[in-house]
């Protein structure tokens, strides 16, 4: 079964049409919405098989459908769907996780009375990822995009009596929606400079070598290319939606959501839509590559970047207590990986890396949802502990969630693509940018080494918290398994998450051939697979001695670290103080400028105005005085003046109707204002 | 079709509704309010009538009607309607029922009040359609007197002051908007916009305008403009609008956003523009500033304001900025190259959407507050409410589909206009689209912040027994909100009515 590209439409369509039917039934229609999410969900898996059929058949073609929105002029604005091989294992991902998840979320959200809702929202969520996905035009990107937002912040906000809820739904959406107004714009300058939002288009699209070609030849401010400041603002909607430095705040809070939303969040939607668009546009961000002069390319803004957020959410995890916190800076991390992938050049190993995880992470969001369901809403590690008997099912696929995250050798998926990512990031074979830089230039590969380290540490201190040691709880003492409709979903996704990383080894690349034609995999290397196996070595001891030798024996224990340098731990468990620095910074910068316009209008502009009242009310009295005093007292004076006067004022009447008329005009306004506005305002 | 004077009956039956509303004296309240939303609803019958006889692709007014009135004078009766015209006609047969809707609660003198409110829909219907200055400006003063009343007689506790700077304000901008239109008529001897635009686009018109001397033209223009300026309003003469939005009572508010501020925004495109092309250019750097004011500190103002229906105002006041700033930026433009004609073409239809989606969503806003405002005794403090959304799941859920459609999410129709602004923009001033994104941001935190407080939270004793939607309002809200869908998915329904007439303007008006 094949799908052609003019029906692609359909994948999206089919969870777009259940979230509609689950806005309109009635509350008590539990069953039905959620039947509807769960049977378009596997509808859409189905359908994204056929077009990954439909792909596979010619891996080097994209195969685009486009027709028009509206008409603009003579010129209509088109929108299309693409499909290609990238498009295709991202449906079949998203609907292949989102439909476990939503499974899974019949058990978890069970007692939930806005059951029908949440069903409501994931599919609009789903929806809108899988538009994005199959997108052929950067201006339906961003529309699915902006819906991407929506439904993250009905979703994280879904709790919404709860405050912190609410208050993290709204930072989610404002902080991300900083870096989409850099996307808009980046979207604004790339119609206005080639006239086209699609992306393949006959060889006229603005990723075709036509295009790009013109778009890189001129330059704008500072001497960039203008595709540089163009994908660099693009970035800029990479850097919000995925949860990359300095716009990685929003992510940590998302917890606030039911936590099948954020496996959502986490795994298949929202932050991999940042990966993906960066992979999308890839051409439009590499193609600088060949300026040997430029002062600066985007992709080694990109790999930098990466390079800070997977150390810097590393970091962070080490001094998180809250479970979904720790998976959640994990989340930070991994994709600062994929952007350090993109910006070596190599976007391939990116989606792989973007794929593995997305199932890891979804099991370890599942896992943890497990371990809450069963501990009534326990979060704090501190406070679990032991459940490794009671929850076995959860015990066992949340430890292969945790060695694929913590990239444990051969078996798990995590590894390779891991592994992948670092040998770009090592040879930098696709950004010569980089490779110019010499030593400089392997920065962004020694960050991502350090990273692993500290990530199989955390995760060790993680499943040893949670699953080891006595515990340390009434909840956790009481814990049972999850019912069969929370574990299934696991068990399908543990499998998933040690076999898709032998799609992908050096010595059968066949994920990453199939994205890139022109993939060849790097040869040698054995070293360095061998030093960042050691690494994850040292990271899994060094987590087991500190945190399971012995275990946790009370909740009110301080953490192991905290003795040594309690300063540092304190500082990571406050994440570095970023979100107090953006209070005191750009929050309070918002403040005052809310406050000057608020006092301009009040003061200045209102005051200006209550001036020319004033002055209405003085002419008026200086009229009435005139009239009273001067003019009847000296009636015959004046009558006297006025037949010499009229003499002289005779000249004046000059027949011209422009004199009188700017007479008439001015005489108007000053009767206007003394008549109506005096004394009133 | 062209036998019957449509558009004289489009403008008139509300005048008979009023007047029959007016002397129908026995009539129970509930009788008078029939009546009035009977005649209310002509204008969208109407307009639906003759939108299948409507030519987009011809851009010269249509059905029109023109007779002489007053013959020494050289003034006609004169109604035409083109793309421009027919948005704006279609907003105010959506907007204004929906308003009537919304006063349905109101007990005090129910004829008088739809008596007055047919009188102003009937004058900004006028306003829309009239192409001769002289009872273009009648209509325009008109519109003013039943507004005045309205506001100030059926307002909160600060009406009467709100509802006299008002009045105040805008009828000196006219003042001056009058002198200058008697300058132009004692130049040229006509008031037909269509001649005095021919004679704009000639340049014929500044070289007619000697007067007393080379500054003169300029000194008429500013007149006109600063008529208008007051009247949209173009920041900072923008001072009056708060007030007047907050203490105006639900339905009055709608229509005040919904259509009068449209006249201004339209009194641009239809006199300022085409009759005095070389002078807005030459202002426009600096008109453009002050839009781009407009945009930035009204998102601001906004972030600031505690009570519901004055943050509402400020964000109108920053969205009708986003419609002078394309204006101004596509008038500032000196090239006649192709890139920039099409940008100009953007940033037009980008204008005439969001005239339209403002006033959908804006009036949509309106219409929430006044749901809060009649369940708590008149409370309209951005923290007076909580948790809303449990007791009335319905009302939170379309206030939140206002909202999101006035922050410009795509999917629902604010998005399409802006978009086709910011890229306009961007193509002819790169930094005041820049600059502008502020104001997109700013707008979101406030809407958000609107519906966070609103409604999310835990429900408290004020808001535990507050009722959801009933059939009134339901009725009120919902063919706005499924407009916004509509539009925001299908925005060619809209666009391909003017998109001819603005390809003509992009093409003609550019300077070279």
């Amino acid at each position: 079964m094949s799908l052609p590209v003019q029906q692609l439409w359909l994948i999206p369509a089919l969870p777009l049409a259940a979230a509609a039917l689950g806005a309109v039934v009635s509350r008590q229609q539990r069953a039905l919405a959620a039947g509807a999410a769960i049977a378009a969900m596997a509808l859409a898996f189905l359908l994204s098989l056929g077009t990954l059929l439909t792909a596979l058949a010619d891996p080097a073609a994209h195969f685009a459908h486009n027709f028009a929105w509206f008409q603009l002029g003579d010129a209509p604005l088109r929108l299309g769907w693409l499909l290609d091989p990238l498009t295709a294992l991202m449906c079949v991902m998203v609907t292949f996780v989102g439909l476990l998840i939503f499974i899974f979320s019949t058990g978890y959200m069970h007692e939930d009375a806005d059951f029908k809702q949440f069903f409501c929202f994931l599919s609009l969520f789903a929806a809108a990822m899988l538009g994005l996905v199959v997108a052929n035009s950067l201006l339906l990107l961003f529309i699915c995009w902006e819906l991407v937002g929506l439904a993250s912040y009905l979703l994280i906000g879904f709790w919404f009596h709860k405050p912190s809820a609410a208050a993290a739904a709204k930072k989610a959406f404002i902080t991300t929606r900083i870096g989409d107004l850099g996307l808009l714009l980046g979207m604004i300058w790339l119609y206005d400079a080639t006239g086209s939002l699609l992306f393949f288009d006959d060889g006229r699209g603005v990723l075709e070598q036509g295009v790009l070609e013109s778009l890189v030849a001129q330059t704008t401010v500072g001497g960039l290319a203008v595709s540089t400041a163009i994908g660099l603002l693009i970035f800029c909607g990479a850097v919000g939606k995925s949860g990359q430095f300095p716009l990685h705040v929003w992510l940590p809070d998302a917890m606030e959501g039911p936590t099948p939303v954020s496996a959502l969040i986490h795994a298949a939607t929202m932050v991999a839509a940042g990966v993906f668009l960066v992979a999308r546009v890839y051409p439009l961000m590499a193609v600088d590559q060949g300026l040997a002069t430029a002062p600066l390319h985007a992709l080694s803004v990109i790999a930098v970047t990466g390079a800070i957020t997977a150390l810097l959410g590393a970091v962070i995890a080490v001094g998180q207590f809250d479970i979904k916190r720790v998976l959640a800076f994990s989340t930070v991390s991994q994709l600062g990986y994929m952007m350090l992938a993109l910006g070596v050049g190599s976007w391939v190993a990116a989606i792989f890396h973007l794929l593995t995880h997305a199932f890891f992470k979804a099991l370890l969001f599942l896992g943890a949802g497990s371990v809450i369901h069963a501990a009534h809403h326990e979060q704090d590690i501190r406070a679990l502990g032991g459940l490794r008997a009671p929850l076995r099912v959860t015990f066992v696929t949340f430890a292969i969630g945790m060695m694929a995250l913590a990239g444990v050798p051969f078996l798990f998926s995590g590894f390779w693509s891991k592994e992948a990512i670092l040998h770009a990031a090592h040879a930098l074979d696709g950004s010569g940018a980089l490779r110019n830089l010499g030593t400089a230039g392997q920065l962004p590969f020694y960050a991502g080494l350090a990273a692993v380290v500290l990530t199989a540490f955390y995760m060790t201190r993680l499943v040893a918290e949670t699953f080891f040691g006595p515990p340390r709880s009434e909840a956790a003492a009481h814990a049972h398994e999850s019912p069969r409709s929370m574990t299934v979903p696991l068990l399908c996704l543990a499998v998933c998450a040690i076999l898709l990383g032998f799609l992908g080894t050096p010595w059968w690349p066949w994920l990453q051939s199939t994205l890139d034609p022109a993939f060849r995999s790097a040869p040698g290397g054995a070293g360095l697979m061998i030093t960042s196996i050691l690494l994850v070595a040292v990271g899994l001891g060094a987590g087991w001695a500190v945190y399971a030798r012995p275990p946790r024996s009370r909740a009110a224990a301080g953490d192991p670290l905290e003795n040594p340098a309690p300063r540092v731990f304190r500082a990571l468990s406050h994440r570095l103080g970023f979100d107090e620095l953006y209070a005191a910074t750009v929050g309070r910068w918002q403040s005052a400028a809310a406050a000057l316009a608020d006092a301009l209008d009040r003061h200045l502009w209102d005051g200006c105005i209550r001036f020319l009242a004033r002055f209405g009310e003085f002419t008026g009295l200086v009229t009435r005085e005139t009239d009273e005093g001067i003019l009847n007292d000296g009636f015959n004076a004046t009558s006297e003046s006025l037949r010499t006067g009229g003499r002289t004022y005779s000249r004046a009447q000059t027949g011209d109707a422009h004199g009188y008329l700017r007479m008439i005009g001015l005489g108007f306004v000053l009767l206007v204002l003394a008549v109506l506005m005096g004394g009133r305002l | 079709m062209s036998r019957l004077p449509l558009l004289s009956l489009l403008v008139f039956a509300p005048w008979v509704g009023a007047f029959l509303v007016a002397i129908w004296r026995r009539a129970t309240p509930a009788a008078s309010r029939l009546l009035a939303l009977g005649f209310s609803l002509s204008t969208l019958a109407l307009s639906l009538a003759l939108l299948p006889s409507f030519d987009p692709a011809r851009t010269a007014p249509q059905f029109a009607e023109r007779h002489v009135w007053i013959a020494p004078l050289n003034v006609h009766y004169h109604l035409g309607l083109d793309g421009l015209s027919l948005v704006l006609v279609l907003l105010t047969g959506f907007v204004a029922p929906a308003a009537l809707l919304a006063s349905w609660r109101l007990e005090r003198s129910v004829r008088l009040f739809g008596a007055l409110f047919l009188l102003l829909q009937g004058s900004a219907l006028g306003v829309f359609l009239a192409l001769d200055f002289f009872h273009w400006f009648i209509f325009w003063e008109l519109s003013l007197v039943p507004a005045f009343f309205l506001i100030k007689l059926w307002g909160g506790p600060g009406a009467a002051r709100a509802a006299y700077q008002f009045f105040i304000y805008t009828i000196g901008g006219s003042a001056f908007l009058l002198a200058g239109f008697a300058a132009l008529f004692a130049a040229t001897g006509t008031f037909d916009f269509l001649q005095l635009a021919r004679l704009g686009a000639d340049g014929d018109l500044a070289a007619r305008l000697g007067g007393p001397g080379a500054w003169w033209p300029t000194a008429v223009f500013l007149g006109v403009l600063l008529g208008l300026a007051v009247k949209v309003p173009l920041w900072p003469f923008h001072t009056w609008l708060p007030p007047a939005y907050a203490e105006a009572p639900t339905g009055v508010s709608m229509f005040l956003t919904g259509v009068l501020s449209k006249m201004g925004v339209y009194g641009f495109l239809r006199l300022l523009w085409p009759i005095f092309p070389a002078q807005l250019h030459a202002a426009a750097p600096a008109l453009l500033l002050l839009a781009l004011g407009g945009v930035v500190f009204g998102a601001w103002a906004a972030l600031r304001q505690a009570d519901l229906k004055r943050l509402v105002a400020y964000s109108s006041i920053n969205h009708l900025s986003y419609c002078l700033l394309a204006l101004f930026a596509v008038s500032a433009a000196t090239a006649r190259s192709a890139p920039a004609a099409d940008a100009a073409l953007a940033a037009l239809n980008g204008t005439l959407l969001q005239l339209f989606n403002h006033g959908l969503s804006a009036a949509a806003l309106f219409c929430c507050v006044g749901v809060l405002e009649a369940r708590s005794a008149g409370r309209r403090g951005l923290d007076d409410f909580g948790g809303v959304r449990r007791p009335a799941p319905l009302f939170a859920g379309l206030c939140g589909l206002a909202l999101f459609s006035s922050l410009g999410l795509p999917g629902l129709n604010g998005f399409v206009g802006e978009f086709l602004i910011f890229r306009g923009v961007f193509g002819l001033a790169p930094a005041a689209a820049a600059v502008a994104c502020l104001g997109l941001l700013a707008t979101a935190i406030f809407l958000l912040t609107f519906w966070q407080r609103v409604f999310h939270g835990p429900t408290h004793d004020a808001t535990a027994g507050f009722r959801d939607l009933n059939a009134v309002e339901v009725a009120t809200l919902a063919p706005s909100i499924v407009l916004m869908f509509v539009l925001g998915v299908y925005p060619r329904l809209l666009v391909d009515l003017f998109n001819p007439l603005v390809s003509h303007w992009a093409g003609h008006l550019i300077l070279p």
